[in-house]
């Protein structure tokens, strides 16, 4: 019995099937369905039938001048936020942190964390509130008699992305705060005895080796602000006009507000198709050798 | 679990921000004694105007029919939201209410999808139908003759304007402008005299939706000329049309001499709800493109009661473009009461039906839901009549009225049309290149089904 249970035994796969069956199921089921809608022109009302387009909605989505606006935008905030903000935010603030007294560190790290953990709408409120013409912002800059701003409305994109690396920063000061510790007190030290200072002993010496932590907290960064939409919603719906519409945002007004379902499927899976390209790229930081 | 889940909790999330989404897929969907009732909430937590209504018509019915229950779902979302969750929910017998409170704006793209159930048979032995007027009766009729729906009342728009800042600009009391540049002149003047109000407001963009694209774009385009929008006897859309430029000229000059609210409060989904609880009863907007409805708040029953609204507040017809003729314009909708198709509780969801429909309730909720009477022995009632200042002449103006085309295709034509006002506002575009855009959009929405009016 436990030779036919083996590895490569004539049982060997059996109990794996439970899992395998449940992601065929409640993963591998969904995606296949969904990529099947990407090909149809399915409407959420307005038509009872759903036919096979072909292409037609890939072919839509690049004469779409909408469409080209949401990529460019979605980079646009993925770049601010998540790769210049949150990661190099999180680095100082991890490198910051390592050298400040006890009780400095862990108000520090409770304000950073109370942000994270905080759930994604209520985040958004919060911001929304800070931001918006009647807001605390504009409260504050009035009290210290400087100019006030309308952000949310003359540069959402950017109002958004500030409030996106104010929500997520705390995470990747954790997974560096752990990689720093990682580093062994002899390198630091020898840096040290052959007159490195600060930034160059932390560009030479620091960076390389802590330098796949990099690429990890990049990789699950960019992918999750890829598909940030909650916090976009409800700060700006992507408006006005369509000047913060990203993709999920794009997707969502053509799925359930204009009904297109299928078009907004397949612009889904286009998303998709970025966020394998920016993995991609990671993956390969992550295998090369310094 | 279909695919589009995640997205779809996404937006319940961000729509239902206080967890009031009850029994949403509970599964109660199969009660055979229970009749489950979606409408919308308002998202204003002090307006509870139809919650109120329905409980007493929930109690009345729950005693009339022993070990029947109610179950009420109220959907706290503003509008697109409340369309898109009540599509969501009809698309499965497991979630599907037995009663649905369905726009007569969406009506007809949802029959098209198969989301309703026609309701002849239960009309045909039904009395209370006599009572309705024709029109009334024609809102759920869909273009293969049957009809989904019992209307619970109308609505007509117009201007509202405040006599109190009139005055103060030097503006008469008994205000009624002939034209399109009369309105602005208005405007102007207010703006130079009384500084710090907003002299005009018409609802404008994505956010508000419907409601901007009926209170303040059509209520400029059908003033136009002979349909704009829509040859009805040709069947096709018109694109390229000179008065769309102009709605979307007006539009753009008001956000462009900013005669209106600031472009980002304008654009906010909740403008509506603010405009009605705090711009107006604060004397803050001197006029408000508006519909019929607007006193419903102030009344004592309402969210912001504001006993001094009949003083303060006077109504003027909207003017043609020129004041050609008939001279004034206004648009019509209305809300009804329909099954779907995949309730399993139809003869139970009529009854509720005949409920909300007694002449009482009937009177009860025209007058509460500020409606314009679709029944003409509510029309008589004395209680409707003295209900409020604005009523008799709100209801004169449904000779001029005109209702959206009843067509499928009609949403989306109404979110490019919304989309096209966003972009004048922002001043993203000008008149001509939004329109242009529209006329695209028009194209991928409605096929071949297009006359060019350039």
């Amino acid at each position: 019995m436990s030779s036919t249970l083996r590895r490569g035994g004539p049982l060997g796969w059996l109990p794996l099937t439970p899992a395998v069956l449940l992601l065929l199921v409640f993963l591998a089921g969904p995606i296949g369905y969904c990529v099947y809608i990407a090909f149809t022109n399915m409407q959420l009302t307005g038509t009872s039938s759903t036919d096979f387009v072909g292409l037609a909605n890939f072919r839509r989505a690049f004469s779409d001048v909408n469409f080209r606006n949401a990529v460019w935008l979605t980079l646009v905030f993925t770049v601010i936020s998540s790769i210049l903000g949150q990661n190099s935010l999180g680095m100082a603030l991890a490198a910051l942190m390592r050298r400040a007294s006890k009780p400095v560190r862990t108000v520090t790290g409770i304000f950073v964390i109370a942000a994270w953990v905080l759930p994604e709408i209520v985040a958004a409120f919060l911001l929304y509130a800070f931001f918006r013409r009647e807001g605390t912002l504009n409260a504050i800059l009035g009290w210290l008699h400087l100019p006030t701003q309308n952000w949310l409305y003359t540069l959402p994109i950017l109002a958004v992305s500030f409030a996106n690396v104010w929500r997520g920063t705390a995470f990747s000061m954790l997974i560096y705060s752990a990689a720093l510790n990682e580093i062994p007190q002899d390198v630091t030290e020898a840096a040290e005895m052959d007159g490195a200072t600060g930034l160059r002993r932390f560009w030479h010496i620091t960076l390389p080796m802590i330098r796949r932590s990099i690429a990890t907290n990049l990789m699950l960064n960019t992918l999750q602000t890829l598909s940030v939409f909650g916090l976009i919603w409800a700060m700006t719906r992507g408006g006005p006009g369509n000047r913060s519409e990203t993709l999920p945002v794009f997707m969502y007004d053509q799925a359930f507000l204009k009904s297109f379902i299928g078009y907004g499927t397949a612009v889904a899976l286009l998303l998709l198709l970025i966020s394998s390209l920016f993995s991609a790229v990671y993956l390969r930081l992550i295998k090369t050798e310094v | 679990m279909r695919p589009t889940a995640p997205l779809i909790l996404a937006a319940a999330a961000t729509v239902i921000a206080a967890g009031s989404l009850t029994a949403c897929g509970s599964g109660s969907g199969s009660d055979p004694d229970t009749v489950r009732i979606a409408y919308q909430r308002s998202t204003s937590n002090k307006v509870r105007i139809m919650d109120n209504y329905l409980a007493t018509v929930k109690k009345d019915f729950e005693k009339a029919n022993p070990g029947k229950k109610v179950k009420l779902l109220p959907i706290q979302a503003d509008e697109n939201a409340y369309y898109t969750k009540i599509q969501q929910m009809m698309r499965s017998p497991k979630t599907a209410p037995d009663l649905v409170y369905e726009d007569t704006f969406l009506i007809n793209s949802d029959i098209k999808s198969g989301y309703l159930a026609p309701i002849d048979k239960y009309l045909d032995a039904w009395p209370g139908w006599d009572h309705f007027v024709p029109t009334a009766k024609t809102a759920a009729k869909a273009q293969d003759g049957k009809t989904y729906g019992v209307p619970d009342g109308t609505d007509t728009r117009g201007l509202w304007f405040n006599k109190e800042i009139f005055k103060k600009a030097g503006l008469p009391e008994n205000w009624q402008p002939k034209s399109w540049a009369e309105i602005l002149d208005a405007a102007r003047t207010i703006k130079k005299k009384v500084p710090g109000s907003i002299p005009l407001n018409v609802y404008t963009g994505k956010g508000p939706g419907e409601a901007a694209v009926m209170q303040g774009f059509e209520m400029l385009l059908y003033g136009t000329g002979a349909d704009p929008l829509y040859d009805a006897k040709q069947r096709k859309w018109v694109a390229g049309g000179k008065g769309f430029k102009d709605s979307l000229d007006f539009v753009h000059t008001v956000f462009k001499e900013r005669l209106g609210p600031e472009q980002s409060d304008a654009l906010d989904p909740n403008v509506g709800t603010q405009v009605q609880t705090e711009w107006l009863p604060d004397s803050k907007l001197a006029i408000d493109l508006d519909g019929s409805w607007l006193g419903n708040q102030w009344l004592p029953t309402g969210g912001k009661p504001w006993p001094a609204w009949s003083k303060v507040m006077g109504q003027a017809a909207m003017p043609t473009q020129n004041g050609q003729a008939p001279g004034t314009v206004s648009m019509s909708g209305g809300w009804t009461w329909s099954i779907p198709s995949k309730s399993r509780n139809t003869d139970l969801a009529w009854k509720m039906i005949q409920q909300l429909q007694t002449q009482k309730n009937a009177v009860k909720w025209t007058v509460q839901g500020a409606q314009i009477a679709v029944r003409d022995d509510v029309a008589k009632d004395p209680e409707y009549l003295k209900s409020s200042p604005g009523v008799t002449f709100f209801t004169s103006l449904v000779k001029n009225t005109h209702y959206r085309p009843a067509l499928p295709v009609y949403p989306q034509v109404s979110s490019a049309i919304g989309d096209a006002m966003e972009s004048v506002t922002t001043g993203d575009a000008s008149p001509e290149a939004a329109a242009k855009t529209y006329d695209d959009q028009l194209k991928t929405a409605v096929g071949d089904a297009i006359v060019s009016k350039g």
